[in-house]
């Protein structure tokens, strides 16, 4: 393993900075971490959407906070609050809007650091334990957003509710306990909604904990990058700030230029109608469908129409939509490949490519009706999805012959700019060192 | 002291191993009985289960090929009262048209009032409430992913796997449904 040498150290220079070092040194702590951090030198805007998730997550904690000052959570109150934040409390609708587009946004920004993840090969040793808490973090993720969507207590909150509490049904003996004990009763009502919220003001704080776990692995490991190659000296390297920083911040601004355009334009659009209808727990609406976010698993779920011997269609569904998260788990142990980056994997570049159109295909799905000639197709994506994990990723390793790896990143990063300006005499000159 | 000369007998559990194991026995108990009430505090309390007592249903109303909804346990239950000709679109379908096979007469109301349908209206499959439809012989179609029940509420296809289920009920009069008990 490469120790990561940082650029330049910490030297408080204000008597108030020597004081605090000697006691607690917290600012050493943000300097060695946030600025003289060395960070590859080829990182590309890929690796930019994790800086975007903790902002998020701050975001969603500082709009819930404020919320939750005018939020009623009970059955009889819940609906009616909701409106008046959008209505008569000062600014409630932005709050409430970024809030809603806010959970979006924080999926598109988790999903597309997971294919960074993929594509790369983050989750490769020694970076198994940092995926496995990335995991963690999108599991929590869907467990919030799935309790603060019951919140509004709209037609979709409560319906959702029921289905996805239903899961549990789908176990025998066990099943029904557990659904009741999840409920507080035997419907979801007044203390499912209670304790929802109870829920969903506490598990972003847990998130923010494994946050920390997560960032800490990554400084002991330090980043991956576009080649693959682990950082063998300085010179493979750039201190966080600026260069991190800047970057980070450019991709953030651009970002939230999308956020804001969804807030303000189309708050929306994300949503369903039906939402806007409170909860009736005598009639469902004639279509449910889950937020966009969510699409993809439950095409995997309604997947299943079969049985496999004593295992009923509706357990099976379940297990291979649990599966289909649980599977993320255990990639770091599925993929054999001795190459990390997809840049030198010819054959899994394109697997990869296919299963990214794949989940965006099982998204598409799962909104629409689960009969006919879409359920035949979310059997072949859901056959794909496993079969990714679970035959390409093991037997690709074995098959494939990668493109040569590069022997460092400087030696990368040098023969892409020389191929750029044509061979100047200085990159020449380098990449000549580099053969010696 | 007594730990010397433990020490060198490493065989023989010492009382110190003895303190260690019985304090972490304890502790685990102790933690384990602390754990219990906030686990136990989730499961249906009181104010729930006494809205769990039986309701009566006025049945003067219905006429047949009609179906209302009541709760009870703030769960929906669908009263259905079927024709002669839905009766006998039902009593046509053989163990071959289903998921799971009942024979009719379990499924209808008891012996005076054999034209009553009286099941949840939570779907089996994830428990949406299935929407009341009268293509003999099917009754009702759940809008949630399709699962597709008999007049008398048994599971044709789609991805339930069991009929709706029946409450405990009686008949007081053969106006007067009580669900929640079958004792009268
Ligand atoms: C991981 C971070 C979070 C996510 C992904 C998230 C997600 C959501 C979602 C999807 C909704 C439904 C929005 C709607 O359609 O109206 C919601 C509602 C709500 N959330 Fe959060 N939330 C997060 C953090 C928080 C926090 C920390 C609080 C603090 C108490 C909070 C309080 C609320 C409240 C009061 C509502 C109901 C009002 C409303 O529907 O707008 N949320 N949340
Ligand atoms: S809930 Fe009825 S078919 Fe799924």
């Amino acid at each position: 393993m490469s120790t990561l040498e940082h650029h330049g150290t910490y030297q408080p220079t204000t008597g108030l900075g020597k004081w605090m070092d000697a006691r607690l040194p917290l600012p050493r702590l943000m300097y060695d971490s946030f600025v003289a951090y060395p960070v590859p030198r080829n990182l590309n805007y890929a690796y930019t959407f994790g800086g975007m998730l903790s902002i998020m997550l701050v975001l969603q904690i500082l709009t819930g906070v404020v919320l939750a000052m005018h939020y009623n959570g009970s059955t009889v109150g819940a609906f009616t609050s909701v409106e008046h934040i959008m209505r008569d409390v000062n600014n409630g609708w932005l709050l409430r809007y970024m809030h809603a587009n806010g959970a979006s946004f924080f999926f598109a920004a988790v999903f597309l650091h997971i294919f960074r993840g993929m594509y790369y090969g983050s989750y490769k040793e020694p970076r198994e334990l940092l995926w496995i808490l990335g995991c963690i973090i999108f599991l929590l993720m869907m467990a919030t957003a799935f309790m603060g969507y019951v919140l509004p207590w709209g037609q979709m909150s409560f319906w959702g509710a029921t289905v996805i509490t239903g899961f549990f049904t789908a176990f025998p003996v066990v099943g029904e306990p557990i659904q009741q004990l999840l409920l507080g009763g035997f419907a979801v009502d007044n203390p499912t909604l209670n304790r929802f919220f109870s829920l969903h003001y506490l598990l972003p704080f847990m998130i923010a904990g494994v946050v920390v776990l997560h960032v800490w692995a990554l400084h002991v490991t330090g980043q991956t990058n576009p080649t693959g190659v682990e950082i063998k000296s300085k010179t493979d390297t750039v201190p966080f700030t600026p260069f991190a920083t800047i970057k980070d911040a450019f991709a953030l601004i651009v970002f939230f230029l999308f956020f804001a355009y969804f807030v303000f334009y189309m708050p929306n659009f994300l949503g369903h109608a039906d939402n806007y209808i409170e909860a009736n727990p005598l009639v469902t609406p004639s279509h449910i469908v889950p937020e966009w976010y969510f699409l993809p698993f439950y095409a995997i779920l309604r997947a299943i129409t079969f049985d496999i011997g004593p295992l009923t269609s509706k357990l099976l569904g379940v297990l291979a939509m649990f599966g289909s998260i649980a599977v993320l788990f255990v990639m770091p142990w599925l993929d054999t490949s001795k190459v990390r980056s997809a840049v030198y994997r010819p054959w899994y570049k394109v697997f990869f490519w296919l299963f990214v159109v794949n989940a965006i295909f099982l998204g598409w799905l799962g909104a629409k009706p689960a009969e006919g000639v879409y359920t035949f197709l979310a059997q072949l994506s859901t056959l794909y999805y496993f079969g990714f994990f679970i035959v390409i990723l093991p037997l690709l390793g074995l098959i494939e012959t990668p493109r040569r790896v590069p022997n460092s990143i400087t030696e990368a990063v040098l023969a892409k700019s020389s191929k750029r300006s044509g061979g100047a005499a200085q990159d020449a000159a380098a990449s000549t060192d580099n053969k010696a | 002291m007594s730990d010397t000369t433990t020490t060198e007998n490493e065989e023989l559990p010492t009382r110190r191993d003895f303190i260690y194991v019985a304090t972490g026995m304890l502790g685990v108990i102790g933690a384990a009985s602390v754990a219990w009430p906030f686990i136990d505090q989730m499961r249906p309390d009181a104010a729930v289960l006494a809205a769990g007592q039986p309701i009566d249903v006025n049945l003067e109303a219905v006429e047949p090929g009609q179906a209302i909804t009541v709760t009870w346990r703030g769960k929906p239950y669908f009263v259905r009262r079927l024709t002669e000709d839905e009766i006998a679109s039902a009593s046509e379908l053989g163990e071959g048209d289903m998921k799971e096979f009942a024979p009719i007469e379990t499924r209808l109301g008891g012996e005076e009032v054999k034209d009553w349908v009286i099941v949840s209206a939570n779907c089996t499959h994830l428990g949406c409430v299935p929407k009341v439809i009268d293509t003999k012989p099917e009754g009702w179609n759940c809008p949630c992913h399709g699962s597709v029940f008999d007049m008398t509420g048994r599971i044709l296809r789609g991805p339930a796997a069991t009929n709706l289920p029946l409450p405990p009920y009686v008949f007081t009069s053969a106006t007067n449904l009580v669900i929640g008990t079958d004792q009268a």
